[in-house]
């Protein structure tokens, strides 16, 4: 089996491949001036590190390098210490905090996202380190939503509460805390159905579950994850932006980067919210679940080797 | 940030209005205002290049006429060729064959294949009235089968019985011998989502296309995806073959550039879009409304369909009879603050309206929602039919006995009877008008002036 890092550098170095030459065929032929640096700039846009984020990028490199020759990698490492440098301060692993008992995690997003498949890995691997894990299949509105979680519990090995088809969503949690906390389970993650940020109906039902926990646990939920897909554009930032406003997001995920989309919308989202970015998902296995590591996630993005 | 597109056209608008004459250099500049409002858009860039430099061809040289402003002219032309680009409208689903004909539905992870099949079958079902079987070829993802079983209980189509460990060619093959032998006209083959770099999942789609011979193949995408729209098109297309586009999510707030994209890359229509998430929720492609929302312009024509589908005509007529007599009392505005709620949530209306970005953040502080309005038809409601019909009467202390049958203080009753005052005022404004500023003016007097209170 090949390591982390090698997935998600396979998955990165494809989606990189045109950025790479994009990059390289710009810095070889010429030196850096305005139209290299317009044309640079565009190469982030079609990365999806958005227009303002790319301009800044570009001017960090134009800051240290405007009007010399740039040998293509240098070019390129100056790009990726820049992004990584915005990147660095969140990076942070998901952890479980002791002292609640259960630390609840509610899982949101838009619906497509990889809320359920994310959660299923995530289990899985807190119950490597020991922890006992209990899931709440709170998606009672998709159509075998509560079965394709409870494939995923089954493989975790973990028990999970459910509900009747269009069941009360937050009542579901609730019962579901009631039960971890009655068990003594160390991690409770709450699955929840996916919503498009813009719908306030939604976002409510969303809310009202927060409230619910509290009524069991007045620092419950102890993280609220936000998932994200790498295909995603732009729409990233309203996403993040109501969900936080909404529910108080504390970190981020983000799933199918072992695609061809380049998720740069992540640098730009780090330097707006600078909310945690927990893990990536890079495969439909199992252990496909990474803390995100912004170093990696850089030197990828921009085509280069660690 | 992001709903700077609207504001900069305006600004450009507003710049150019004031120069009067358009040239090259204004266009040029609009141009590259434009070019950022795509980008924004998540249209991918070569498509924005390729826009950008046929609309500075057009424009160029382009005669301005008398009626509108060079800034209006510029907006026109792209808006225009943005159109163009989209495609005809209602490209409709091809079943042209003999029965059974396949659709098959392709597209990344979490796209919204399984949901859209269905949403598709229950149209077909309905509207085209034919006989539908379903069948999920997913055979990866944990529980996939049994949701599109769920949908199909929901929509009362049949779906292709799972068979344990039968891989996705064999159940295309099953599907369609299925289908022949029980007279079914059209069969809906869901797949599995796929990444476009994943070679060998791209041949199975291919295999199952091969053996199932189907009309369309229908790339669905989400209307939120971003620069690599562009390539995951392209890869679709030439890897499998799609003959058109699903978009998916399209009640989202996002701009939509995918769309563009896609269309541009593949030159395959865009046959559908996903509008919700309850099953009938699924419409015909319309490149107006599409373009307006790349263009931050908002959807006019689909406000205009939402307020023509809930507002019974009558009501309007008798409305329209009443503000040509210039009479408007308590009584009527509650009837529109009905409408109004008939329409549907206060967000959504709102986002389909033009420039509506530029005002959010008054909107915002104002506190306009779907709660206000329910607040204000409670203090109509608790008043007497006299006082709704003259507003006049409407003392102290009838007003204190209004505020607290409707739960409010009143301060909330004066400013709903504040608003009554514009809205009749501007009512007899158009009464003496004639019946000519109706459509519009009904419009505006629905909604509460910007900065109203709550």
């Amino acid at each position: 089996m090949k390591g982390w890092f090698n997935r998600l550098k396979d998955g990165l170095s494809r989606s990189s491949t045109k950025l790479k030459s994009g990059v390289g065929g710009l810095l070889t032929k010429r030196k850096l001036d305005d139209e290299t640096l317009e044309a640079l700039e565009e190469v982030l846009i079609a990365s999806d590190l958005g227009v303002s984020c790319a301009a800044k990028l570009a001017q960090a490199l134009a800051n240290k390098r405007f009007g010399t020759e740039v040998p293509e990698l240098e070019a390129r490492a100056v790009l990726a210490e820049a992004a990584a440098e915005i990147l660095a301060p969140v990076a942070k692993p998901f952890t479980v905090d002791g002292a609640h008992k259960p630390h609840v995690a509610l899982v949101c997003g838009v619906n497509g996202s990889g809320k359920t498949t994310t959660i299923g890995k995530m289990a899985k691997q807190l119950g490597d380190d020991g922890l006992s894990v209990m899931i709440a299949a709170c998606d009672t509105f998709r159509a075998a939503a509560v079965e394709q979680l409870a494939k995923w519990a089954e493989r975790a090995g973990c028990p999970m509460v459910s509900g009747a088809p269009g069941a009360d969503a937050a009542g579901l949690a609730f019962e579901a805390l009631e039960k971890a906390k009655a068990e003594g389970v160390d991690v409770l993650m709450i699955d929840t159905a996916g919503r498009l940020h813009n719908k306030t109906g939604l976002m409510e039902e969303l809310q009202k579950m927060v409230r619910v926990l509290k009524k069991l646990d007045p620092a419950a939920p102890h993280d609220c994850l936000l998932v994200l897909e790498a295909t995603v554009g732009q729409n990233a930032h309203n996403q993040v932006e109501t969900f936080k406003e909404m529910v108080d997001v504390s970190g981020l995920i983000m799933t199918k980067l072992d695609g061809a989309a380049k998720g740069g919308v992540v640098v730009a989202l780090a330097e707006r919210f600078g909310l945690p970015m927990h893990a990536v998902g890079v495969g439909e296995a199992l252990e496909d679940l990474r803390p995100f590591d912004a170093h990696v996630f850089a030197r990828s993005l921009m085509g280069l080797e660690d | 940030m992001f709903d700077s597109l609207s504001e900069r056209l305006g600004n450009i608008l507003d710049k150019l209005r004031k120069r009067g004459a358009l040239s090259e250099a204004d266009v040029g500049e609009a141009l590259r205002e434009v070019r950022v409002a795509l980008l924004e858009a998540d249209v991918a860039l070569p498509v924005v290049k390729d826009f950008i430099s046929a609309v500075k061809e057009r424009a160029v040289g382009a005669e301005v006429l008398r009626s509108v402003t060079p800034g209006q002219m510029v907006v026109k032309i792209v808006h225009d060729h943005l159109v163009e680009m989209l495609g005809p409208e209602e490209s409709h689903v091809n079943l042209a064959g003999t029965p059974p004909v396949a659709i098959l539905m392709v597209g990344l992870q979490g796209s919204g294949k399984t949901t859209t099949s269905a949403k598709l079958g229950l149209r077909l079902k309905n509207r085209d009235k034919k006989k539908v079987l379903m069948a999920s070829l997913d055979v990866y993802r944990p529980a996939a089968q049994q949701q599109l079983a769920v949908l199909g209980e929901q929509t009362e189509i049949a779906t292709l019985p799972a068979v344990l460990g039968e891989q996705p060619l064999a159940i295309a093959k099953r599907a369609m011998t299925t289908a022949r032998r029980e007279g079914v006209d059209v069969v809906i083959l869901d797949t599995a989502g796929r990444l476009h770099i994943d070679e060998e999942m791209m041949a199975e789609a291919r295999a199952v296309k091969k053996a199932a011979k189907p009309t369309e193949t229908l790339l669905v995408a989400d209307a939120m995806t971003g620069q690599d729209a562009v390539n995951m098109a392209k890869e679709f297309n030439e890897k499998v073959g799609i003959t058109g586009i699903a978009l998916t999510r399209v009640d989202g707030d996002s701009r939509g550039g995918a769309a563009l994209s896609m269309r541009a890359v593949t030159g395959c229509p865009i046959k559908l879009m996903g509008v919700g998430e309850k099953l009938d929720e699924i419409e015909s492609f319309h490149g107006e409304r599409i373009a307006g929302r790349i263009l931050g312009m908002g959807d006019v024509i689909g406000l205009v369909e939402k307020a023509a589908e809930t507002i019974e005509k009558e009501d309007a007529e008798k409305m329209t009879a009443k503000m040509l007599k210039g009479k408007f009392t308590l009584e009527d505005m509650s009837v529109q603050l009905s409408q109004l709620r008939k329409m549907g949530s206060l967000d959504g209306l709102l986002g389909m309206i033009p420039g509506i970005s530029k005002m959010k953040k008054e909107i915002a502080e104002a506190n306009i929602d779907d709660k206000m309005i329910a607040r204000q038809q409670a203090i109509i409601q608790s008043m007497t039919p006299e006082e709704r019909r003259n507003a006049k009467v409407l003392n102290g202390s009838r007003r204190r006995r209004i505020a607290a049958g409707s739960g409010g203080t009143v301060q909330d009753v004066n400013r709903l009877l504040k608003q009554y005052k514009q809205m009749a005022g501007m009512m007899k404004k158009m009464g003496k008008r004639g019946k000519k500023g109706m459509g519009r003016g009904g419009m505006q007097g629905m909604m509460p002036p910007p900065g109203f209170p709550r």
